[in-house]
C-alpha cells in the first residue's frame, strides 16, 4: 500500500503546518495546500494548476531533492512576482514518496 | 438607465446560462462583467482546453461552450456591460435594486444574481513602488483603445501572448515600443514570438531582455522608466508604460456589500433557492458557498435553473408556473422568433 508522507508547509501568515499526504491520489503540492485550506479560496491554484497563475507559488525550504523543472514552469515564474532562487510552482511538484520530509513556505500573494 | 428584471453580474456560464432560463419564464436579463468578453474562467483562463465533464458532451473546448452559450441566449437579447466592475448597490424602497459599475453606469433591476465566480479579473501589478501613483497618468494595464498610444513612446512588460501580440500590433500605431521582459524566451504562440523577431530586426520593436522595469520617473506623468539588466539600471524615455502580467480575480468591492462571506465566497441558502442574506440578491456559481459546495460548471447551470424559478414566484406573486418541457412547448425569443421540435408527418395509409 502506497504510503502517506510528512510535508512541513509554512502558510502566508507565518504559520508552519506538519500536513500527512496522500501519495496515490496523483495530488500536487498546490492541491494539497487546497486541500488542507492552507490559503483561502481564490488566491492559491487560480489556473487550476496549468503553470499559468504562479498563485501557487512557493520557496523551497529544505534539500529533498524535487523534479527538474519543465519549460512552463520556467516560464511563468521568469514573469512571477517574488520569485527567489528557491521558487517552485506547487501544481508543478506532483507528490511522491520522494518528497517524505519536504519543507516549504508559500510565497505571498500577488 | 439600464433597466431589467434580473441583473446578472458576471458572464461566466453560470450567468450565461441564467439568461436562457430567465428567457424561458419571460424575464429579461442584463449582464455586466469586468472582462471584455463573456465566458468568464472559461474565456480567461482555459479557452482552448477540453471540458470532458459537461452532460451530453464527451468533449468541447471551453472557448465552444462560451460560443454555444451566446448562440443559446441570443434570442433573449440579453444586455451587456462588458469591461465594468459592479462596485456599489443600493437597494430602493420599493425592493428593487441599483448597481453602478467602476464607470458609473447604472442599472436599474428588480433583483441581482451574483455570478461572480472567484471574483471580477484584475490585472496583476508588478511591484513597483510608486506604480501605483502612475495609474491613468502613463501606466496603462490594459489596452482598451490603441489610438492612446498613437505616434508615442510605449513600453510593454511581460512575457505571455498579450505582451506579445500588443507589441505587434502596437509596433504600427506607436513611434517607439519597446518590449521588455525577465528572459530570452517567450511564452506566447510560436508565431507571435517570431513575428516580434522579425520587428526587432526591422527595427520596428526594441526588445530589452532579460531584464525588468524597476522604476517609473516623471512629475505628473510617465516620462521615463528604470530597466534593470544584469544588475545595471538604465533610464529610457518613455510616454507610457504598459504592464502585461496577466489578470488575477477578486472578490473586490461585492464583499462590502453586506452579505455574509465565508471562504471568500456568499454563503446562500441552498435549501431553497440560492438567495443570500439580503433579500432579493441571489448567488449562483463559483461565487456562491453552501454545504457540500462543488465548484463545477454543471452545478452552476443547475444553481441558475433554480434561481430564476425562485425570482419568477418574487416577481409575479401568486402566479402559478408549471414547470414545462423545451421539448414539447418549444421557446419563443424575445426577438419574435420561435423554435419546436418538428412536427410528425402524418401520412394517410390507403
Ligand atoms: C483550468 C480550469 C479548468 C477547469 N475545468 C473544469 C471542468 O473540466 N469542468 C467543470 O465543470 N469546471 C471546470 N473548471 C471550473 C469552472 O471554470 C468554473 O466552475 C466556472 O467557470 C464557474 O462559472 P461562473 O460563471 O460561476 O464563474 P466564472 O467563470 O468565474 O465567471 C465569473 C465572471 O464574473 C465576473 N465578475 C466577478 N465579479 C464581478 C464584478 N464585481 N463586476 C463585474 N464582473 C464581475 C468575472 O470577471 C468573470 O468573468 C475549471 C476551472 C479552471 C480554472
Ligand atoms: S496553480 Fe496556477 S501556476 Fe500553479
Amino acid at each position: 500500500m502506497a504510503q502517506d508522507i510528512t510535508v512541513k508547509i509554512t502558510d502566508r501568515e507565518g504559520v508552519v503546518h506538519e500536513v500527512q499526504a496522500p501519495t496515490d491520489m496523483a495530488m500536487n503540492v498546490m492541491e494539497l495546500c487546497r486541500s488542507y485550506e492552507l490559503a483561502p479560496e481564490g488566491t492559491i491554484g487560480i489556473c487550476g494548476g496549468m503553470a499559468m497563475c504562479a498563485s501557487c507559488q512557493c520557496y523551497v525550504l529544505n534539500d529533498v531533492a524535487l523534479p527538474e523543472m519543465e519549460a512552463d514552469e520556467e516560464a511563468m515564474l521568469s514573469e512571477a512576482f517574488y520569485v527567489k532562487p528557491n521558487s517552485r510552482l506547487g501544481c508543478q511538484v506532483p507528490i511522491t514518496e520522494a518528497l517524505d520530509g519536504l519543507e516549504i513556505e508559500l510565497a505571498p500573494e500577488s | 438607465m439600464i433597466t431589467t428584471d434580473i441583473l446578472i453580474i458576471g458572464a461566466g456560464p453560470t450567468g450565461l446560462f441564467a439568461v436562457f432560463e430567465a428567457g424561458l419564464l419571460k424575464l429579461k436579463c442584463h449582464i455586466i462583467d469586468a472582462l471584455p468578453q463573456q465566458g468568464g474562467q472559461l474565456a480567461e483562463l482555459y479557452p482552448k482546453k477540453p471540458i470532458f465533464d459537461i452532460p451530453g458532451y464527451p468533449s468541447v473546448m471551453a472557448g465552444e461552450l462560451v460560443d454555444n452559450l451566446m448562440e443559446q441566449i441570443k434570442q433573449f437579447q440579453p444586455g451587456f456591460t462588458l469591461n465594468e466592475r459592479a462596485e456599489t448597490i443600493d437597494k430602493l424602497e420599493d425592493g428593487t435594486f441599483i448597481v453602478t459599475t467602476n464607470k458609473g453606469t447604472k442599472h436599474h433591476a428588480k433583483v441581482v444574481a451574483i455570478a461572480g465566480g472567484l471574483g471580477s479579473f484584475e490585472p496583476r501589478k508588478p511591484l513597483i513602488e510608486n506604480i501605483a501613483f502612475y495609474e491613468d497618468k502613463g501606466v496603462e494595464y490594459f489596452v482598451k483603445d490603441p489610438e492612446l498610444f498613437r505616434d508615442k513612446k510605449i513600453v510593454i512588460a511581460g512575457g505571455g501572448d498579450s505582451a506579445l501580440d500588443w507589441s505587434i500590433f502596437l509596433a504600427d500605431v506607436a513611434s517607439e515600443v519597446t518590449l521588455v521582459h525577465r528572459r530570452n524566451e517567450f511564452r506566447g504562440a510560436l508565431d507571435s514570438v517570431e513575428k516580434v523577431q522579425e520587428l526587432k530586426k526591422l527595427g520596428k520593436i526594441n526588445l530589452i531582455t532579460p531584464a525588468e522595469v524597476t522604476g517609473i520617473i516623471g512629475e505628473q506623468h510617465v516620462e521615463g522608466l528604470a530597466i534593470t539588466k544584469h544588475d545595471e539600471t538604465k533610464i529610457i524615455a518613455t510616454d507610457y508604460f504598459i504592464p502585461l502580467f496577466g489578470l488575477t480575480p477578486k472578490l473586490g468591492p461585492i464583499a462590502n456589500w453586506g452579505l455574509e462571506i465565508e471562504k471568500n465566497a456568499i454563503k446562500v441558502n441552498n435549501a431553497l433557492d440560492y438567495q443570500t442574506n439580503i433579500d432579493g440578491i441571489y448567488a449562483i456559481g463559483d461565487v456562491n458557498t453552501y454545504p457540500g459546495k462543488l465548484k463545477l460548471i454543471l452545478c452552476g447551470f443547475h444553481e441558475a435553473t433554480l434561481m430564476c424559478q425562485s425570482v419568477y414566484n418574487r416577481i409575479n406573486p401568486g402566479k402559478k408556473y408549471v414547470l414545462k418541457y423545451t421539448t414539447v412547448s418549444g421557446v419563443d425569443g424575445f426577438d419574435g422568433t420561435r423554435k419546436e421540435a418538428e412536427k410528425q408527418v402524418v401520412k394517410a395509409i390507403e
